[in-house]
């Protein structure tokens, strides 16, 4: 790659900042899609979005305090009352019936996307603070991570084309 | 006559797209690419894939069951 097309290179930043398994998605579709049309991808991992970059990705989610969160069910679209939600089992639940739904709908895993991400060259940045906050160790996070903080962040961010926290 | 074919069918957004770039890498610059896709926001996910990339739509198609698309790696 020249000099020339490397500046001309348009660029995303992305600031993750959480880790359950719908929030992990949005990141990971716009920054492989991102490489895929030829853009520089940086995604800043910090706070419950650092969990992503661990090497075991046992992701949840949780219909608690989530009312948005409407199963398709039997032709209808049915949500959870919190008091219902709150009960243990019920995240479980509710995270094997969206990963049957993932599969079912021909939806990437996000182990899936992580991995392209990585072989298409995004550039996947972890929040060395939130490391330390969280007592996390380099060893449990997967290969071809970096570790920065806030600066290392800006620095990419204020020559992005587009910047988006999520 | 294209140089290669994605199936991308039954596979939503964004993997028809990311398969798409992948193959594309493996087809000589002039070449031409063959996706099949089921995903309906393909459509308009190729016009701009194209558009950003620099690469040519050459045709974009809605089939019975699927969309066709062929693209020319001009880059």
């Amino acid at each position: 790659m020249t000099q020339e097309t490397t500046q001309n290179r348009k660029s995303l930043s992305i600031i993750v900042s959480k880790g359950t398994l719908d929030w992990a998605y949005p990141p990971f579709i716009l920054a492989t899609t991102a490489a895929a049309m030829d853009m520089d991808a940086t995604l800043f991992f910090t706070f419950y979005g650092l969990g992503l970059l661990k090497k075991n990705l046992d992701l949840e989610i949780s219909p608690l305090g989530n009312p948005a969160m409407k199963m398709p069910m039997a032709g209808l679209h049915l949500g959870m009352p919190n008091l219902v939600a709150a009960l243990p089992g019920v995240t479980a639940g509710a995270t094997a019936m969206m990963k049957n739904m993932i599969e079912k709908k021909g939806v990437a895993t996000i182990e899936e996307l992580r991995d392209i991400a990585l072989e298409s060259g995004v550039k996947l940045v972890a929040c060395q603070m939130t490391m330390d906050l969280f007592e996390f160790k380099k060893k449990d996070m997967i290969e071809g991570v970096s570790f920065g903080g806030a600066a290392t962040y800006l620095e990419e961010a204020v020559k992005a084309d587009v910047n988006l926290f999520i | 006559m294209t140089n290669k074919t994605v199936d991308a069918r039954g596979l939503n957004c964004p993997l028809p797209i990311l398969r798409t770039k992948k193959a594309l890498h493996e087809v000589p610059v002039g070449g031409m690419l063959e996706v099949l896709a089921s995903d309906p926001g393909s459509m308009s996910d190729f016009e701009a894939f194209a558009r950003q990339t620099g690469d040519e739509l050459v045709s974009a198609e809605k089939m019975d069951a699927h969309y066709r698309y062929v693209i020319r790696r001009l880059r």
